[in-house]
């Protein structure tokens, strides 16, 4: 093997996103550990500004390939699949998004490697060994690659973004797409969940999760919303339960929220739920599972039931 | 036609559970379909609900003999049949990596021959978020990742992706598919007494490798489960302890501390 690593940048309607930078990071650690250089590609849209931002500290080469312009999984595939080839490194990185699950299955699959999805720490002697989150990150596991190469899609957050100016050498790299290959067609975007409250904008908010248990018990979290002058927001359950509307969604595919307070009701603290809510100034979270992640990026907490606390909070305040 | 979904029963560990080595004594786990895959058997019920020509809608898991409590109560929410995949070398092997769970689910995939296969974007006990993709470019058809609303046409099926920050693309993809199915895309079903009473007529047929056609090596996996340990906390959050009177007394202060209540 060469000791090289691979990482494929993500980018989104004309912006490079943030992990495509952690990503760099990523790379550069396991190559210094390897001995290899850090190749980082990067397709479609406008490849040469892209290539111009990915051009910093760490990254030996950036390979653009002018191809479509947004992401499109069968292109995408494709073309990670043929450059993977060409180089032959020891990793190949891509970011743990959804466009990072919509193709680097398949090109593991495609080149016959391993794939280890979600890793929160990569390590290198004489094979990978990746750390990654079991039972909703109540438990964490270390997993040994035993061949190489292998394929290791990264957790956004873990890592951090990589700057100061580099100077890779840009390569353009062709690619002959087999169009009869493409099994889908891009159609465009849409924005979703905007509503009447902006829960981005609220200094403090009281987020309710599964643990709320009923439709009928969020009246009981908007009481002490009301009590607090606060926002009510939720996770996700909550909202695919239809018992708030998508808009108060905190998380990754929810709207990102930065308040004074940010009080975590019920909340278990998925990965999701977290990316949308840890730059809060203050966090505080009540459940009653001491083990629960939440208390991970929390600095207050109570381990007891909402159910008891809620309603003494709300004669406090009401 | 027919419409494929693959399902897991997925453990999810208890409060205040222990480690012992590399795993989880059974006493601390609790088992329960995969939340993600009830979403996709809902969505595969509604097509054979919805379509004027027949459809068959077959569950498959891969998964130890007590999983079938758990399959049944698929097939009491609508599904037709279910197919098991397990035999003794797979009880040893243990751990299997989603390579190797695409590998048997398209070694049943390709037997059954559907028109589309529904799967959870990811199974909530090791996450992994990679057996739907894999298994479609085994089968070597088109797929979508992360869908929350689809059109089934003739020929292709337009889906809707959820991507971060509430965005969503708009894809066609040409049947047959693989489509990993996320969570709010419909309301899933309990099952009615009726459907509990017809599941247990309704057939689990389990399937070993040697029916499957398949060489025991393919469960060689080369990932290695070297750890497992509670994660360390990076935050040390003070922790309010005592009944609900007094704790809530505490977060009154550390509230109003922050400028809650203040006029
Ligand atoms: C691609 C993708 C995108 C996602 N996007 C998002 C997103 O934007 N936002 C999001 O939130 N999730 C998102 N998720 C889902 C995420 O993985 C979790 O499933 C979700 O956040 C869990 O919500 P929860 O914490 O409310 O529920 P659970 O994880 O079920 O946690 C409920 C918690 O409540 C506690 N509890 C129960 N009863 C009580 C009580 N009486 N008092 C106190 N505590 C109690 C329990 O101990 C538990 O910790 C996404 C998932 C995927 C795969």
């Amino acid at each position: 093997m060469s000791g090289d690593v691979l990482a494929v940048a993500e980018h989104r309607r004309g912006d490079l996103r943030p992990v495509s930078y952690e990503l760099v990071s990523a790379g550069r650690e396991l190559a210094d550990a390897t001995g290899g250089d850090l190749h980082v590609a990067v397709g479609g849209g406008d490849v040469e500004t892209f290539a111009d931002h990915l051009a910093v500290e760490g990254v030996d080469v950036v390979h653009t390939v002018a191809e479509g312009e947004e992401f499109n999984h069968d292109v995408c595939a494709a073309v990670t699949t043929a450059l993977f080839e060409s180089l032959a490194p020891t990793a190949l990185l891509v970011p743990h998004s959804v466009n990072g699950l919509d193709y680097a299955p398949a090109v593991a699959t495609r080149l016959s490697i391993p794939l280890v999805t979600d890793a929160v720490a990569i390590d290198y002697d004489d094979g990978v060994t990746a750390v990654r989150e079991t039972y909703g990150s109540k438990v964490e596991a270390t997993v040994e690659v035993e061949t190489e190469p292998v394929a290791l899609t990264i957790r956004g957050g873990e890592w951090p973004a990589a700057e100061g100016n580099g100077d890779p050498g840009i390569e353009p790299f062709d690619v002959d797409l087999d169009e009869s290959a493409l099994r889908s067609q891009v159609r465009g975007f849409e924005e979703v969940g905007t509503g009447d409250v902006d829960i981005s904008e609220a200094d403090f908010v009281v987020a309710v999760g599964r643990g709320i248990d009923d439709e009928e018990n969020v009246d009981l979290a908007e009481e002490l919303a009301d009590a607090l002058d606060a926002t009510l927001a939720a996770s996700r359950p909550v909202v695919d339960n239809g018992w708030l509307p998508k808009n108060r969604q905190v998380g990754q595919s929810g709207t990102v929220v930065t308040p004074d307070v940010y009080l975590a009701l019920g909340i278990s603290g998925a990965v999701q739920h977290v990316a949308g809510m840890k730059g809060s100034e203050t966090i505080i979270a009540v459940n009653t599972d001491p083990d629960a992640p939440i208390f991970d990026v929390a600095d207050y907490g109570v381990v007891g039931d909402l159910f008891e606390v809620v309603p003494e909070l709300i004669e406090r305040f009401g | 036609m027919k419409v494929l979904v693959t399902v897991k029963e997925v453990a999810s560990v208890a409060d205040d559970f222990e480690i012992e080595e590399l795993a989880i004594p059974e006493t601390y786990l609790e088992y329960d379909l995969n939340e993600w895959d009830d979403y996709a058997v809902e969505a595969a019920v509604r097509i054979a609900e919805d379509r004027d020509e027949a459809v068959e809608v077959v569950a498959v898991t891969v998964g130890p003999e007590r999983s079938e409590e758990t399959i049944r109560r698929v097939l009491a929410k609508g599904v037709d049949r279910a197919i098991r995949v397990w035999d003794d070398r797979l009880a040893e092997a243990g751990v299997t990596d989603p390579t190797t769970t695409a590998r048997l689910l398209a070694a049943v995939a390709e037997r059954e021959d559907p028109d589309l296969v529904l799967s959870g974007v990811q199974a909530s006990d090791d996450g992994y978020g990679a057996t739907g993709v894999a298994l479609a470019e085994r089968l070597d058809v088109g797929w979508a990742a992360v869908v929350n609303d689809f059109d089934l046409g003739d020929g292709e099926v337009d889906v809707r992706r959820e991507l971060e920050g509430g965005v969503e693309e708009l894809t066609t993809v040409s049947l047959p598919a693989v489509l990993t199915i996320q969570t709010g895309i419909n309301d899933p079903r309990y099952a009615s007494l009726r459907g509990i009473r017809q599941a247990q007529k309704k057939e689990i047929a389990v399937r070993t490798l040697a029916d499957l056609g398949l060489d025991p090596s393919i469960l060689d996996s080369d990932l290695i489960l070297r750890e497992v340990a509670k994660p360390e906390a990076d935050a040390d959050p003070t922790i309010f302890e005592g009944g609900p009177t007094e704790t809530a007394a505490d977060l009154e202060t550390v509230l109003r501390d922050a400028g809650v209540g203040a006029e």
